[in-house]
């Protein structure tokens, strides 16, 4: 049997049709691809950066390679995939941007989860601690964070509207994980992670 | 048929099975030539389910042959891959029919520079057509369609048999459902040409070798031959592997020698590895299959684009290199997994960590069996091979 999986990684599969295609960019130990596997029969696949994630997840059966989302993604074809994934790591590229546009050149859809760093306990810590924030999401040190592309919702929301990318869905999830439907500007301070469902125009 | 065996040859045939193929329709090589008939010698473990659909392809590397997983009918040796084929293994004969073949060109039974040309009745030697990667794998097919197998639920191989998965992969597609790649790479790189070349020149240059010609004048070359596998075999093995096997460690002496004799363990070794190879290997043979493994070039063969090989393929691969492997680097594995991608094929890939050189993929590696064994359940389940057995 298969343990439950995070939040908003539940909220990624259940954005994703049964029987599709679909690529996961910095899978982990694949527990969002064993579980589109196993119980939506998704042909998915997996990008990893960490090679000893990447053998994991290959001894468990799952189709996984080693790469990471800023190169690997240009080796794949036009339309390969129904839907590409990336789970809290568009933070951690060096140039999101590109990745994005890769991710919506390989896949018909994209599918993107990160932390809000517009949330209201990252600004506190930073307009009143006077300090780099670290919170439960974003939990490193400012000199050994993998996270070199923060964003806020809005930013993202912008990004979006200047590569011309239409927004499908965008669910916004509190600190305790739960949904919130709030006007814009509030969510971009209540929401502490996002996910979107994106398509090209 | 045809030939006179050699002793190797009639034990060899004498504990595996063997087909005469191509007398109707002979095999048409890459070099142009028509071969027909021809034997080809294999072996097999488990059994052929009712829905055939339980076949799994062992490709044997250079130096190796058919008999994987039982006791060597010439050297007397355990098979050369025990430690992954046979009960309770991951490749195990209760779930999957598993059958390894002898290479064209090999001399464990199958057709080779050993045998006699039909068309003269005079012993090949020389004058055996040049073989590829692609004939022996075109042979192999033609073994499968002589026993009725429609297709292989896997083909897998390390080192020169991980570059016939690969051709497997792009010549039929249709009929491999996974490809198991270890230790390998879609072309032979210079350095492996160069380092077969020594080899090869080694053997020509042995008196004894006759141009080829030496069972007529009952001579071996032994010595070329040798040295064929000497130098080969420090490309299997790691820089670390061979300074933790031996150092600078002297044998049966303490202080050196002052002469040409094996003074280090090394040297030794090496001396052991070469000779013992004599007895069971032919220098024409060796010729013939290092020459196949050097002609390999998967994307000259597609317009010289890698990622041409495989278009629309349905074959799940997993590929695997081994850290220290220096005759196959992982870049070289990369390469085909970049080209999958490309054919936005059903890919994985893993870097096994390992300091024992290109000889890991016959060690005994848990990471590699673990890998292939994840890969093969997950591929079985999707192929429905559990509810058939």
């Amino acid at each position: 049997m298969i343990a439950p999986i995070r939040v908003d990684l539940q909220l990624i599969a259940d954005m994703v049709e049964p029987g599709t295609r679909a690529l996961d960019v910095g899978c982990g130990d694949g527990s969002l691809l064993a579980y589109l596997v196993n119980f939506k029969r998704v042909d998915a696949r997996g990008m990893e950066l960490s090679q000893a994630g990447v053998n994991a997840c290959v001894a468990n059966g799952l189709s996984v390679i080693q790469g990471d989302a800023d190169a690997a993604l240009r080796d794949y074809p036009d339309d390969a995939f129904d839907y590409v994934i990336l789970s809290q790591t568009l933070q951690a590229t060096r140039e999101p941007r590109e990745v994005l546009r890769q991710m919506l050149r390989v896949g018909k859809r994209a599918i993107v989860s990160f932390p809000n760093f517009a949330h209201w306990q990252v600004r506190l810590r930073m307009v009143f601690g006077g300090r780099m924030p670290e919170t439960p999401s974003l939990p490193y040190k400012w000199y050994d964070t993998p996270n070199i592309h923060l964003c806020s919702i809005d930013d993202f929301r912008a990004l979006c509207r200047d590569m011309g990318v239409r927004v499908e869905r965008a669910i916004v999830l509190n600190s305790k994980s739960h949904r919130i439907q709030m006007p814009p500007l509030l969510a971009n301070l209540i929401g502490e992670q996002a996910v979107f469902m994106l398509r090209r125009d | 048929m045809l030939d006179d065996l050699t002793d190797a040859e009639r034990k060899a045939l004498a504990q595996c099975r063997h087909a005469v193929l191509g007398a109707e329709h002979p095999l048409r090589l890459d070099c142009g030539v028509d071969l027909g008939p021809y034997r080809v010698a294999y072996q097999t473990y488990g059994t052929l389910n009712a829905a055939r659909s339980n076949a799994v392809l062992i490709c044997h590397p250079l130096t190796c042959d058919q008999f994987v997983a039982e006791r060597h009918p010439v050297t007397g040796k355990e098979g050369w891959w025990d430690s992954l084929v046979g009960p309770g293994k991951v490749l195990d004969p209760a779930r999957y029919y598993i059958i390894c073949v002898n290479v064209l060109g090999h001399c464990m039974g199958t057709t080779g520079p050993l045998a006699r040309d039909p068309a003269t009745g005079e012993p090949w030697n020389l004058r055996f057509p040049v073989v590829t990667i692609g004939d022996m794998v075109r042979a192999q097919a033609a073994l499968l369609d002589h026993l009725g197998i429609p297709d292989l639920f896997c083909v897998i191989g390390g080192s020169m048999g991980g570059m016939q998965v690969l051709e497997w992969a792009a010549s039929y597609p249709k009929r491999v459902f996974s490809a198991v790649p270890i230790a390998c790479a879609a072309h032979h790189s210079a350095q492996n040409i160069a380092f077969h070349e020594v080899g090869r020149q080694a053997i020509m240059a042995d008196p004894e070798w006759k141009g080829g010609d030496y069972r007529l004048h009952q001579t071996v070359p032994a010595r070329g031959l040798a040295v064929a596998r000497m130098t080969a075999h420090i490309t299997y093995l790691s820089e670390q592997a061979l300074q933790r096997k031996f150092g600078r460690a002297l044998q049966n002496r303490n202080v050196l020698g002052f002469s040409f004799d094996a003074d280090f363990q090394v040297e030794s070794y090496l001396r052991h590895q070469g000779s013992t190879f004599v007895d069971r290997f032919d220098a024409n043979s060796y010729l013939y299959i290092t020459r196949a493994m050097d002609y390999f070039d998967l994307a000259g063969a597609h317009g010289g684009v890698l990622a041409n090989a495989f278009k629309g393929t349905p074959t799940r691969f997993c590929l695997m290199s081994f850290t220290s492997d220096w005759l196959f680097p992982t870049r070289e594995s990369r390469e085909v997994v970049h080209a999958l991608n490309a054919a936005a094929a059903n890919v994985s890939f893993v870097e096994v960590e390992s300091d024992k050189g290109h000889d890991a993929f016959l060690l005994d590696e848990p990471e590699m069996f673990r890998t292939l064994s994840g890969f093969l359940k997950g591929a079985a389940a999707v192929r429905g091979l559990e509810a058939v057995l």
